[in-house]
């Protein structure tokens, strides 16, 4: 214990300190080789394929099948409407983890839980029920109708389902550094004379923004990818309301592998754009919340 | 005498600096419970209501019949596999992250959670570029004479794929927050590996490691779009129960598919009640976690 101490303040030594494993707990080949392995047969090398794929059709196919109109407006679509249901979200998934945080109400415990619903309910389940409320013979539906308002089989059901798939994602993210904002910063801005709306703005929002981001990045990647609870309430017109992933779904039933994968490259060069954004995005969020005075997280 | 506290004064004066007029803070819980009612509660509902619209024995009909049944056997066996696959993965994966140091290690935890961010309709796709029948794999199982696309065998590896970070990702925080003492305390009291890891690990995170398999369950039971990709919908062979479900509503046979829907709608219930469980009893043994 003693001599790796040394050997870790030494600056000659220390690079080599880090880079070799010296702790004393076993069984480091062991697992670092299982999860490399498995993570490599399961999840790397079947989407390596994509790509293999896609090269092998050469650069001009790839082109004619990605600017084609039909694959140009299910893109459109499918990131238009998460886009839309992800601003959605940022807004009443603030609400929500605002009221949350800082009221008490009746029934609150069993409204917490039920925000972890669009996790745990399937997404064809949660499909086949959206569309059963927004039609125009559902319970909301029927009264939407009068309205001219028509949700199911149009792009707005889609923006219905994609916001009750991403909300928990805004809100459990938001909540824990709500929770974390000490209260003492709030009263140190109103004694300095700041109106609530101004301590608002300049104490509580500035503290909350990389985690509202955060949440806003989780639920519409989430979104761009859904198909479960999108393709019942859709109506799948090709054109008007027939997302990426379902276009997906159908070129490969005309087994047309060309079609489908590169379809699937395209949405995977966003998904890895969006994981990297979320990443950077949540190492900032920790760091603003250990520098930014209000956000400043108590030891527990 | 009558004094004032000046302390009471301004505690008041900040008090409405602080937190929000009355009318305010109503207006504001009403609007976000409608807003739940509407968007979670009411979807729910649906289901069961829809489930029994044509009476009890219709839906006792339709969740005995033979199709039913092969449908929600073939789910319990397909989170059967993968769930205990993605179990020992998620603890040997928190094992080498969270008590070793070594390069690359933020990568690898990236990569961990990779299958989140990509389409579950991909994640059946990449297998049938795999095992297909024309699949860049398909040379190693012509040999052996296995049908893993349209077949159980790539149901389980799709369900193995969507749900693959559950349980790491629950245990990753958490063991990195309890760090080594205690493993190097056993170890110099002179238990080996093994014993360190079921008697001072296991019983540090089992709540943890609960909560993720609980997770991990859920998801497996009711993924959609990457089984459907594979499967083949072969109806009474490779049909899971969200599969069927969708059979049935296509079929028009409503009454039959939110009967089915049902099942899967209670397991989530069910899910979310031992999950409010678990955060309320030993929420101080789980991590502080960042939800996904």
């Amino acid at each position: 214990m003693s001599i790796s101490a040394i050997n870790t303040r030494n600056p000659f030594r220390g690079q080599v300190a880090r880079k070799t494993p010296r702790s004393p707990i076993p069984g480091f080949p062991l697992a670092l080789g299982f999860t490399v392995f498995w993570l490599g047969l399961i999840v790397l090398l079947p989407l390596a394929g994509v790509f293999f794929k896609t090269a092998t059709l050469g650069p001009a196919e790839i082109w004619n099948i990605a600017s084609s109109e039909r694959v140009l407006a299910a893109l459109r679509l499918s990131f238009g409407t998460a886009l839309l249901a992800a601003l959605l979200n940022a807004v009443f998934g603030l609400l929500v983890a605002w009221v949350f945080v800082r009221y008490e109400f009746p029934g609150k415990s069993l409204f917490d839980a039920a925000i972890d619903l669009p996790f745990a309910l399937p997404t064809a389940v949660a499909g086949i029920a959206l569309t059963a409320l927004y039609a125009p013979n559902g319970w909301i539906g029927s009264l939407l109708e009068p309205l001219g308002l028509k949700v199911a089989y149009t792009p707005l059901g889609i923006v219905v389902a994609l916001t009750f798939i991403g909300l928990p994602f805004v809100v459990r993210t938001v909540e824990p550094v709500l929770r974390d904002i000490e209260r003492e910063f709030e009263e140190a801005a109103a004694s300095l004379g700041a109106t609530r709306t101004q301590t608002i703005v300049r104490v509580i929002l500035p503290s909350i923004l990389p985690a509202l981001l955060t949440g806003f990045a989780l639920a519409f990647a989430r979104g761009v990818g859904e198909y479960g609870s999108v393709i019942f309430i859709a109506g799948n017109i090709p054109f008007v309301s027939e997302i990426a992933p379902l276009l997906i779904v159908i070129r490969l039933e005309e087994f047309n592998y060309a079609g489908a994968t590169t379809v699937a490259a395209l949405m995977l060069v966003v998904s890895f754009a969006m994981l990297l954004a979320i990443n950077a995005l949540q190492a900032w969020s920790n760091r603003h919340r250990s520098r930014h005075p209000a956000g400043a997280t108590k030891e527990n | 005498m009558s004094t004032v506290n000046p302390a009471v004064i301004a505690r008041g004066a900040l008090g409405s600096a602080t937190t929000e007029a009355p009318w305010v803070r109503y207006m504001l819980v009403a609007l976000a419970l409608t807003f739940l009612a509407a968007f979670l509660l009411l979807p729910l509902v649906s289901v069961f209501t829809e489930a029994l619209r044509n009476g009890l024995g219709t839906y006792v009909e339709a969740l005995t019949d033979a199709d039913a049944l092969a449908a929600i056997k073939l789910t319990l066996i397909a989170s059967a596999i993968a769930v205990p696959a993605n179990l020992v993965f998620g603890v040997a994966a928190a094992w080498a992250i969270t008590k070793f140091e070594f390069r690359g290690k933020t990568f690898l935890t990236t990569l961990i959670d990779l299958p989140f961010s990509v389409s579950p309709v991909v994640a059946g796709l990449v297998y049938v570029l795999m095992f297909g029948a024309s699949g860049w794999a398909r040379p190693l199982l012509d040999t052996t004479n296995i049908q893993i696309i349209f077949a159980v065998p790539g149901i389980v590896l799709a369900t193995i794929f969507v749900t693959f970070p559950f349980v790491a990702r629950e245990l990753i925080p958490l063991m990195q927050e309890q760090g080594t003492d205690d493993e190097q305390a056993a170890l110099s009291l002179g238990a080996n590996g093994w014993q360190t890891f079921w008697h001072v690990t296991l019983p540090n995170v089992r709540w943890a490691l609960l909560y993720g398999v609980l997770l991990c369950n859920a998801r497996a039971m009711g993924e959609f779009g990457a089984v459907s990709v594979v499967s083949g919908h072969i109806r009474g062979k490779t049909n899971t129960m969200p599969l069927h479900v969708e059979i049935l509503y296509n079929e028009y046979n409503f009454a039959a598919a939110f009967a089915v829907a049902s099942l899967l709608a209670g397991l989530a219930l069910l899910t979310l009640g031992l999950k409010s469980l678990l955060e309320t009893r030993y929420g101080s043994e789980l991590a502080r976690r960042q939800k996904h």
